[in-house]
């Protein structure tokens, strides 16, 4: 039973009251985030860096919820990032010219962000739910080609409607996201992921991605909590289409491509099929990778030429990361582990309450 | 009339080539079970491929009828080759473990082969279309109604690519239920290890069934390159993505099936583009695989098997 002692490694400290154990982590992480949006007010990269960090942090955490854990495999996240994207985005341009009187601007931005991310992000969630629905009757490899073929169709939906300004894309979305605020909704996402393992919801999500008519012989309502994985997910995926909206100066339909799909599905794949923080790592470590790589090449001065090919690079590469890691490590950098099991023995660590 | 005529026309020689791309997909999908996503762009690099011998031919040899079958035998044993390594190196190693990862291998593949075509490192062709030399001159071969300006256009290339799609698709159907090979084939797509027991050298027809697979996609994107008059790295990710939703309509795995779901693709897209939306093209190809996938989840000629526990 490895996958199940995998899932119940809940790191909660034993010291806390139980009335407290369940908020504690909002405690913690909202003040911590506060800080660090003001520590880096002033510098405009490192506030874009993290946010585009965030976003994909977001979309790999959701999609694991769907690959990783339910075992659907699913190649069209970019889709519902798109759909979160627009309408959170529409919504903004909507509500542009209203303020709330009697909160300060900043926060009345920050609540009218809200509720364009929940806009976004619960217009996604069906259409999750509308993708769901097929893997009633897919499975595998099908529900794969059905989940691109749905990704594609939003995009060319959204490429040739008037009020999404077609192929040009919107602009002039308000530029109000935040640190604290793309933060907030990693926290959020991560808490959610690792709720959902936990419980006997993901159980089931787990019965189902290691042997699917064995788990509905055994009473799982397979279809059920299927739908209710794509629904969650595509949520998530929504609200970071809507976090891109709002720090990025133009959204238009070539961020949403396969491409971007593919990007997410890697991030995946290479931290571990249902591992949340290996899609963390993942996230992390393909975003700063092009920088990394650029800001090496202009380093080394002459080169210039190579550092501007390093976004022609990253295609390939991942391709080829994917090929050599199904062929070394299928499972993925830490299978599904979390990082506080993969952690070397020799380190001492506390020892788990069962 | 003569408008729906031309449809029809159009229809049915867009249709040609998604066929000729998804019988490539039906077959491997038919002996491994693995949705092959590189195979468009082992077709994109046939092409390619088919461009280089042109280009190296010069202009008056390439389009001379020996010159356009070295063109045509180059590509398609180039791919062929290439299919035999992509087998031997990417997919052979994963065939015991669950299918997924030889799909995430596929896709992978696919990535490396379409972007790394976009580079413009070395002999890399670089990310811009280019132009596909005219090594069949277009002709009309049939027309209606004014000879000037006519209703009706039937070009010499789309029949060309019809009977030559018709030809191979009987030929495939020969090849799996009328040779001792195909006879293998089909044992080793049943269990290929309860096939391997009974003496069937498995690993060499998988090989060869990739080998065959290849080949087409590379005859095939030669026949849409000169109907398309351009390469570009990435063609090969749409159009195999078309030809694959083509295959699964028509029930993947089954020859006769990829043919009429190619051709249906290619007069549901034809009809949808000239009668209400041309933006909406690559949409109405999904939009039909999901609708077929939901009545049918087998495809039109596919029947779905038991899942067994």
């Amino acid at each position: 039973m490895r996958t199940a002692s995998a899932v119940s490694g809940s790191g909660s400290p034993s010291g806390v009251p139980a009335s407290l154990r369940g908020i504690l982590p909002v405690l913690v992480a909202v003040p911590a985030l506060l800080v660090l949006d003001w520590l880096l007010s002033n510098s405009p990269f490192a506030n874009y860096l993290l946010s585009i960090m965030a976003v994909n942090i977001i979309l790999a955490v959701s999609l694991n919820i769907v690959n990783g854990m339910t075992g659907q495999f699913s190649i069209g996240h970019a889709g519902f990032m798109a759909v979160g994207a627009y309408l959170a985005g529409v919504t903004s341009l909507a509500l542009k010219d209203v303020a709330l009187s009697f909160l300060p601007v900043a926060v009345s931005d920050q609540v009218f962000l809200v509720v364009a991310l929940l806009v976004g992000g619960i217009s996604a969630a069906l259409a999750g739910f509308l993708v769901g629905l097929p893997s009633l009757r897919l499975r595998g490899d099908y529900l794969a080609i059905v989940t691109l073929g749905f990704g594609e169709i939003i995009r060319v939906a959204v490429t040739n409607t008037e009020a999404f300004g077609r192929a040009l894309g919107l602009s002039g979305i308000p530029q109000t996201s935040s640190v604290a605020m793309v933060g907030f909704w990693v926290f959020l996402v991560v808490l959610v992921a690792r709720r959902i393992a936990g419980s006997s919801h993901g159980r089931s999500l787990w019965a189902i991605r290691e042997d699917e008519v064995a788990a509905e012989a055994m009473g799982v309502n397979t279809t059920g909590y299927k739908v209710r994985a794509f629904v969650i997910s595509s949520f998530f995926a929504g609200v970071a289409g809507g976090l891109f909206a709002h720090f990025v100066p133009i959204i238009n339909p070539g961020s949403f491509t396969f491409v971007k799909s593919m990007e997410i599905v890697v991030m995946v794949v290479l931290g571990g099929l249902g591992s949340t923080t290996g899609a963390i790592v993942a996230a992390v470590f393909l975003t700063l990778l092009p920088e990394a790589l650029r800001s090496a090449f202009s380093a080394f001065g002459s080169e210039s030429n190579l550092a501007q090919q390093v976004d022609q690079i990253r295609m390939p590469v991942y391709g080829l990361l994917l090929v050599v890691l199904m062929l070394s490590r299928p499972q993925g950098l830490f299978g599904t582990k979390e990082l506080w099991e993969v952690i070397p023995r020799w380190i001492p660590r506390r020892r788990k309450g069962m | 009339m003569s408008e729906f005529i031309q449809h029809l026309i159009n229809g049915i020689s867009a249709g040609t080539i998604y066929a000729l791309v998804a019988l490539g997909y039906t077959m491997v999908y038919g002996v491994l079970k693995l949705i092959n996503f590189a195979h468009g762009d082992v077709m994109m690099v046939g092409v390619y491929m088919g461009y280089a011998t042109a280009f190296g031919l010069g202009r008056q040899a390439q389009s001379s009828p020996w010159g356009v079958l070295l063109i045509f035998v180059v590509a398609m044993g180039g791919c062929a080759l290439m299919g035999f390594l992509i087998e031997r190196f990417a997919y052979r190693p994963l065939r015991e473990k669950p299918r997924l990862t030889a799909l995430i291998t596929a896709i992978g593949i696919s990535f490396t082969l379409s972007y790394g075509f976009q580079l413009d490192i070395g002999f890399l062709p670089g990310s811009a279309p280019r132009a596909f030399p005219q090594i069949i001159q277009p002709s009309q071969w049939f027309t209606l109604g004014d000879p000037e300006f006519p209703d009706v256009v039937v070009w010499n290339w789309q029949v060309i690519s019809l009977v030559l799609a018709v030809v191979l698709m009987a030929g495939l159907q020969y090849l799996v239920y009328g040779t001792r090979f195909g006879r293998a084939m089909r044992a080793v797509s049943f269990d290929h290890r309860v096939a391997a027991l009974m003496g069937i050298p498995t690993d060499r027809v998988i090989s060869v069934t990739f080998m065959i697979g290849s080949a087409l996609a590379a005859g095939a994107g030669l026949l849409y390159a000169i109907k398309d008059t351009s390469v570009s790295p990435l063609m090969g990710l749409y159009v195999g993505l078309k030809a694959f939703v083509a295959a699964v309509i028509g029930g993947i795995g089954n020859v006769p099936g990829a043919m009429v779901g190619g051709l249906l693709l290619g007069l549901v897209e034809e009809f949808v583009v000239g009668y209400a939306a041309s933006t909406w093209r690559d949409a109405v190809a999904f939009g039909f695989l999901i609708l077929v996938l939901l009545v049918r989840p087998g495809g039109l000629f596919g029947r779905v098997a038991a899942e067994k526990v």
